[in-house]
């Protein structure tokens, strides 16, 4: 799906999708190498999908993935339906999670994730409505290195 | 000298359960947790992931982070699946039967008069 000096994909995840957690931000990062990103990007882009993509496998019903990679920078919008962040202020501290016992046991459920997703970000937003879904948007630039 | 994946699989009395695997490659950094979300927030690329947790989760984990190699603890092998899944990725994965704390102290006795 080429269009100009972009590149948009759209991944689709379902919540509760436990076994498969991990696969969308593989696939993002394998192609993110293929397109010769560096290994910096890379990384950054991976961690940052897989901690968003955790939250909609452990929160929400479903979401979809908008990814587009241009020159400057790669940008994925998460927007899912689900119970949505009734105090988004609240859920960006470190250490504060609602996650449940059986999330935890899987290795989650930290309370770090919206804030590495910041922090591995060089912009994001975050809309909530509770009871509808969640919108993140996170931006990390590429200084030149994205897609040729 | 940096220590190689051969001087850790050495250290902690570990199987190889990828055995196809390189074992030169040089690991300059080590990190223990079982919490996937710390190694998300704070591992350095190249690190070798000490973890008592056996799940896809953790290759997934590590594979995202760009880990060096995965050292399960205390006797846990991970099933089939999550070995084969480490291979199609590259990741070689170790088993040893001593706790957390004896290969992080293994390890840590050792780093420093090989890597200073």
């Amino acid at each position: 799906m080429r269009k100009g000096a972009s590149f948009q994909q759209d991944f689709l995840i379902r919540g509760g999708d436990f076994s498969g957690a991990g696969r969308v931000s593989c696939e993002i990062k394998d192609l993110l190498k293929e397109l010769g990103l560096s290994s910096q990007v890379v990384r950054r882009v991976a961690i940052a999908a897989y901690e968003a993509e955790m939250n909609v496998i452990m929160y929400a019903r479903e979401a979809r993935f908008d990814l587009v990679i241009t020159p400057q920078k790669v940008r994925i919008i998460v927007e899912d339906r689900g119970p949505g962040i009734e105090n988004v202020d609240l859920a960006m501290q470190e250490g504060y999670s609602t996650a449940t016992e059986e999330m935890r046991e899987l290795g989650f459920g930290a309370g770090m994730g919206l804030p590495n997703i910041k922090k591995n970000s060089d912009r994001f937003r975050i809309i909530s409505e509770p009871d509808r879904g969640t919108r993140l948007e996170m931006t990390i630039l590429t200084n030149g290195q994205g897609l040729k | 000298m940096t220590m190689t994946l051969k001087d850790i699989l050495a250290l902690v009395d570990g199987e190889l359960l990828t055995p196809e695997m390189d074992l030169g490659i040089e690991c300059p950094e080590i990190f223990a947790s079982d919490l996937m979300s710390d190694v998300l927030t704070f591992i350095k690329p190249g690190s070798v992931l000490l973890t008592g947790l056996v799940n896809s989760h953790a290759v997934r984990t590590a594979c995202l982070t760009d880990v060096t190699a995965i050292v399960f603890v205390q006797g846990k092998r991970p099933d089939m699946k999550v070995v084969d899944e480490a291979r199609e990725r590259n990741l070689p994965v170790i088993s040893t039967g001593l706790s957390m704390f004896e290969a992080c102290s293994r390890l840590a006795r050792s780093f420093p008069e090989r890597t200073r």
